[in-house]
């Protein structure tokens, strides 16, 4: 085969580039950087429950180093204002670098005067907004938030993940609540739409009791966060999770 | 010849305290065509006065949409206008996408106030042109907002800024305890009225003239073309017009301005231009 002769002295053959000196014809693999980064000290599942007249969220108080059960007061369900109840799973401090500027939106909100607050829909629609442009930019905020609240009388249940996927529902759990509450959790709704607090109430705490049993990062101590029409929002806790261990004693065969 | 020491920067101040420029640029305003702003505690409507450059020509736009809850009336340089509209729309998109629902009147004219105030501080620039009046429907009701050149901005239950407003003005400060409790058909029969009160003894309102503009709670922001808004023209038809006062006395830069409006330069002996900046 013959090879055609170069444009100039030294010059490309046609069909190939320009050979520039000194250049080298691929990046090295040692030359190349990850940029994105993955969670370190982590929270597990978020539970949440829309009952007829507001909204119920709850989550432990742990975080972990991988399997170690590293900090045990970490709380991550807090109030952003009087409409909304904000919670977050997965990298702790994520969660508290977008803790502190969604509180500082409140404050600078505040500072308007204006009489006009933000209300869950905008709070759930601009995470959502900021999750998706950090998972775009290869940089996920490595959480699960779940915004509880009420708007216009009704009570709002949404979520969003690390790559800004969002939606809305009645029951809502993220992590390894998903795979486990959140079934106990849509069956008890399905049975009864119009469930009361007390009764939504009960329905967390059981099935924060059955994800602590299957749950590894789990911990018996939790918060529960209530936002209601009538009484607004509060959060309680620390409280504790009740716990029987006798069933492990009718396992057999393992 | 008289010649304005003090009015050669936005940026200079007068012994007396005074912004020169940004007074030239509230004049402004008074050159176009009047407008109407007034509301309800459920509506809150627009009605503006058009006007045709030449016989050949349409009539100018004086409504502009700029969302779903919000639309503007303009007088003064068309063109600067636009450049404000632009803004204010792009402001409320931005604030859809991100929060899911529709700015807020006092959040948008407060970001527009800003905007416009930066003009009037800085000797690279010159003040805007032209007034708005805003109209509007939130979470707080419904809303009239008034913008100057100068980047005062003001809350108002009802306003008419434009050539010859004072009248019209005139009519709405005496209907004013009225305008509260009325429906969007009552409303719009005043601000026809007050829109009126502004004209020149031969000149008649009519579908080609008069835009009218309407928002309200569940009522997007909407513009009526000319088939819709000859039914209210005909409710006010036949009454008794008030003759227009003649207008108070006007400062040296404001001889009465007709149809054929000239810089004002022009008095002082500067180059006269042919043709005024489009203003509407």
């Amino acid at each position: 085969m013959m090879n055609p002769p170069a444009f100039w002295q030294n010059g490309p053959a046609p069909g190939n580039f320009y050979s520039f000196p000194n250049m080298q014809p691929q990046m090295k693999p040692e030359e190349s950087r990850q940029h994105s980064q993955g969670p370190v000290t982590t929270s597990t599942s978020i539970l949440a429950l829309a009952y007829d007249k507001g909204v119920i969220v709850a989550g432990d108080l742990l975080a972990s180093y991988g399997s170690l059960a590293r900090y045990t007061n970490c709380p991550r369900i807090f109030k952003v204002n009087n409409n909304i109840i904000l919670g977050a799973s997965g990298d702790y401090a994520d969660f508290q670098y977008v803790k502190e500027f969604v509180e500082q939106k409140i404050i600078t909100e505040e500072c308007l005067d204006d009489g006009l607050f933000l209300k869950p829909k905008s709070l759930y629609c601009w995470l959502t907004r900021i999750l998706y442009q950090r998972r775009s930019k290869m940089d996920p905020l490595w959480n699960n938030f779940v915004v509880a609240g009420i708007q216009d009388g009704q009570p709002f249940l949404g979520t969003v993940d690390k790559l800004g996927t969002a939606y809305t529902d009645k029951v809502i759990c993220t992590g390894y609540g998903s795979y486990i509450a959140t079934p106990l959790l849509r069956d008890a709704a399905d049975k009864k739409p119009q469930l009361t607090l007390d009764e939504a109430r009960a329905h967390i705490e059981k099935s924060l009791e059955v994800l602590y049993y299957r749950d590894a990062r789990s911990f018996p101590k939790y918060q529960l966060g209530i936002i209601d029409v009538d009484q607004g929002v509060s959060i309680e806790g620390p409280l504790e999770i009740s716990q029987n261990w006798n069933v492990a004693y009718s396992i057999k065969g393992y | 010849m008289f010649r304005n020491q003090y009015d050669s920067d936005v940026t200079v101040w007068s012994p007396q305290g005074r912004l020169h420029q940004v007074e030239y640029a509230m004049e402004a305003v008074n050159l176009g065509s009047a407008t109407v702003g007034l509301k309800s505690d459920s509506h809150a409507v627009l009605i503006a006065l058009k006007r045709a450059s030449s016989e050949l020509s349409a009539y100018q736009k004086k409504i502009i949409n700029i969302d779903d809850h919000i639309g503007i009336t303009i007088s003064g340089l068309t063109a600067d206008a636009r450049i404000l509209s632009r803004f204010m729309r792009s402001e409320c998109l931005n604030y859809k996408y991100s929060h899911d629902s529709y700015l807020p009147l006092n959040r948008l004219i407060s970001i527009l106030g800003n905007k416009m105030q930066v003009c009037t501080q800085r000797y690279d620039r010159r003040p805007y042109g032209v007034g708005l009046l805003v109209a509007g429907f939130d979470d707080r009701g419904s809303h009239i907002y008034q913008t100057c050149p100068s980047a005062n901005y003001y809350d108002c239950r009802a306003m008419s800024i434009g050539a010859r407003s004072q009248s019209a003005r005139t009519y709405l400060e005496k209907h004013l305890d009225k305008l509260a409790g009325c429906n969007l058909e009552e409303l719009i029969k005043h601000g026809l009225r007050a829109l009126r009160d502004t004209l020149p003894a031969e000149v008649e309102l009519s579908t080609k003239n008069v835009s009218i503009g309407y928002v309200g709670k569940e009522q997007e922001f909407k513009i009526l073309d000319e088939e819709e808004t000859a039914p209210f023209l005909r409710l006010i038809e036949g009454e008794e017009r008030r003759g227009a006062p003649p207008e108070r006395s006007l400062g040296p830069l404001r001889e009465d301005q007709g149809e054929e409006d000239r810089d004002p330069q022009a008095a002082v002996g500067l180059e006269a231009a042919d043709h005024t900046m489009d203003t509407d």
